[in-house]
């Protein structure tokens, strides 16, 4: 069994201007010591889907199964959820500064969060786990800065602090969204690297969500790609990037700058992504899409059913499932697309 | 500060005139409350002598980390800020000295955009006011005129014209880029100084903004100065790419070349630090992850500034600094500022910095010698 299983997952908000649908029937899951990305633009769903699964999302209504270990989260408790958050499900987030408190030195923090699951920690003891753990991701003179201020670390810094009291209590389950997003190039490398490292030494499953098409072929195994609140395709990473069925996946994938760097035209997606408050009947990236007819605009596809006879890669489109004739239908459309110019 | 390095030979002669050349650019910040004024003020080194020049029709890409002094050097070019010292001649005049009086018509011709599309528009006022300011600012056009030339230029950027009376709020962030760009427009500028123009957008839109921002280039003759973090996006938009680290240009050079004859360790480790959205790529390349964080910019290290971080300092790195040269017998059009520049095919990921502690270090030697 999976270690967190998720099921038509619903998760919508009631604003005044009606009711925002974010995450549409998701399903997906995660195995032991296995890194699923969650791809997706702005808009998408995907942090909404996993901060409902730890409880996070106020106010929305929500509807599905979340099996954490054989436990539904969905179902559970605010005080049975605080117990998961932490040390079964450890999380970290985009803006680490946001995320620590600026008054706190950050040991304390760490500390207090170990002390928090845990009462028979001593004061001293926790200290000294802290230092460990900020060790462990590599800040230097741990023992020393164990009692800065989050202000005092660059924004690197703080981002391993932040996978440091993720990592405090062992989790099971490391959520990161968009842990490098705030991060330039080289110092993404490098926090990165400690994820890579902490998985290895810990078996540590990660559900990592981003929008860098280049973090998911670096960190993933499997990747989910997410489109107005729904799973358009779900494969391994090498079939995603280099088999993919979805027209939104190819869209995606297509208007990246291309690796050689030529200076060729881009092949941008047309329009823009769907209101999440009034979105079409049928596909969501049907109105976009330059494969879609009658049926795509009418009727919402199947979610993610088999494609390409592969039963690890899925997807949620009319189009054929049978690798021929997808292939011969992206060879037509790319030669319409590259013809007005 | 106290090396001053000899300016870059500059292939003036080479060419016509380029449309913007820049001599020696230097822009510092006082830092610290004024409390505190009696003592000596820290001074952050934001842009530290630069010195490029930038061809008309060409578009010069700028790359580095936060803290480089790209966004800085975008605002000195603009005007926006003014130089602490050195020369910024704009179409064969300097500008670095000119009153707001008389910036005001080279304005016309220096535009900007931003990064942030949320920021740079004003949320009261409404999209056609927002294009149309420009004209009525350089007092052109009739007020009758000005609202059909903004909605022309609305039109040329991929926005509805009818649009015109929304205001910022009811746009997407693709489209406001595309407001912020036919505001730039509206006078028919010679130079758009670009800053990050496309990083806060998602990559569908991104595409469009970079293809927009290339067609617009051809059509009207621009040339463009232009800014971001994103390696892959500024070597698809960049005719030749200056990599900046801690206020000074490491490395210039034409894209190809910078990318198939890279020199300078610095940018190695950028473009090895990029993901690449390719699994095989992703799985077999060199990987050199730099240790630290960029040092701060009111001490900058002595020498070479890259040099704590540099996989392959050597000890004399830290003592005196790089001149922006030619290396290793490359072309006068790619100077890098390393002593020890890279080798074709020379694997960084071996290398082994003298300032590495001494246990990782294949043979004793000397201490740090700060």
């Amino acid at each position: 069994m999976a270690l967190l299983e998720v099921s038509e997952l619903e998760v919508s908000f009631t604003t005044s201007d009606g009711v925002v649908q974010a995450v549409r029937g998701l399903s997906f899951d995660v195995d032991e010591g296995r890194t699923l990305a969650i791809v997706g633009e702005s808009g998408s769903g995907k942090s909404v889907a996993t901060q409902t699964i730890t409880g996070l999302t106020r106010g929305a209504t929500v509807r599905g199964t979340a099996l954490f270990r054989g436990r539904d989260l969905l179902a559970a408790s605010p005080s049975e959820l605080r117990r998961v958050r932490g040390a079964e499900i450890g999380m970290i987030f985009q803006d680490p500064l946001s995320s620590l408190h600026p008054y706190y030195r950050v040991g304390w923090q760490i500390a207090e969060m170990l002390r928090a699951h845990d009462r028979s920690f001593s004061r001293s003891k926790a200290r000294a786990r802290a230092v460990e753990l900020l060790d462990m991701v590599g800040i230097p003179a741990a023992d020393t800065r164990v009692d800065d201020y989050p202000h005092q670390f660059s924004g690197g810094m703080r981002q391993r602090v932040m996978i440091a009291m993720a990592m405090a209590l062992n989790p099971a389950l490391l959520i990161a969204d968009e842990p490098t997003t705030a991060l330039d190039v080289t110092v993404q490398a490098q926090v990165l690297n400690v994820m890579r490292r902490l998985q290895q030494d810990f078996g540590t499953a990660i559900i990592l969500i981003t929008h860098d098409l280049g973090v998911v072929a670096e960190m993933s195994d499997e990747v989910v790609v997410m489109y107005a609140g729904r799973a358009m395709e779900r494969a391994p990473r090498r079939e995603l990037f280099y088999e993919h069925h979805h027209p939104y996946t190819e869209g995606l994938l297509a208007s990246l700058p291309e690796q050689g760097g030529t200076r060729e035209r881009l092949t941008p997606i047309p329009g823009a992504p769907p209101s999440l408050i009034r979105l079409p009947p049928g596909c969501p990236f049907a109105p976009r899409c330059p494969y879609a007819w009658d049926t795509c605009r009418h009727d919402p596809p199947p979610p993610l059913a088999e494609v390409f006879g592969d039963p690890h890669h899925r997807s949620a489109c009319w189009l054929s499932g049978d690798r021929e004739v997808r292939r011969q239908q992206r060879e037509t459309v790319r030669g319409d697309l590259q013809e007005p110019a | 500060m106290t090396t001053t390095s000899p300016a870059p030979a500059a292939p003036r002669a080479a060419q016509e005139e380029p449309l913007l050349r820049l001599t020696d650019v230097r822009k510092y910040f006082p830092v610290g409350s004024s409390r505190l004024w009696e003592r000596d003020r820290a001074v952050v080194h934001a842009v530290d002598g630069v010195s490029l020049t930038v061809a008309r029709g060409e578009t010069l890409g700028l790359v580095g980390e936060t803290g480089c002094g790209k966004s800085t050097l975008a605002r000195c070019i603009a005007r926006l800020y003014d130089l602490t010292s050195g020369e910024v001649w704009f179409d064969g005049q300097d500008i670095s000295r000119l009153s707001r009086r008389r910036m005001r018509p080279v304005r016309r011709d220096v535009q900007m955009i931003f990064q942030d599309p949320y920021g740079s528009l004003n949320p009261h006022r409404r999209v056609g006011s927002i294009i149309g300011d420009p004209f009525a600012i350089h007092g052109i056009e009739s007020r009758r005129s000005r609202r059909q030339a903004a909605q022309e230029l609305m039109e040329r950027v991929g926005l509805n014209p009818e649009h015109y009376n929304r205001f910022p709020a009811e746009f997407s962030g693709g489209q406001r880029q595309r407001i912020g760009l036919a505001r730039a427009l509206a006078l028919r500028p010679k130079l758009i100084v670009c800053d990050e123009p496309v990083s806060a957008l998602d990559v569908s839109i991104q595409a469009q903004i970079i293809n927009l921002l290339a067609d617009l280039q051809q059509e009207f003759g621009l040339t463009y100065v232009f800014i971001s973090h994103d390696l892959s996006v500024v070597r698809h938009v960049s005719d030749r790419i200056a990599v900046m680290y801690l206020g000074k240009i490491v490395e210039l050079a034409p894209t190809d070349e910078l990318f198939e004859l890279t020199r300078h360790p610095y940018t190695r480790s950028l473009l090895s630090a990029l993901p690449a959205p390719d699994p095989d790529t992703a799985d077999s390349r060199e990987r050199i992850v730099l240790a630290g964080d960029v040092p701060n910019p009111t001490r900058p290290p002595s020498g070479c500034r890259f040099h704590p971080r540099c996989p392959k300092a050597h000890l004399d790195c830290a003592a005196s600094e790089p001149p922006l040269l030619p290396v290793l017998g490359d072309g006068a059009e790619h100077p890098t500022a390393c002593f020890y520049p890279l080798e074709p095919g020379e694997d960084l990921s071996l290398a082994v910095s003298e300032f590495a502690p001494a246990a990782e270090r294949p043979r004793g030697g000397t201490g740090d010698t700060p």
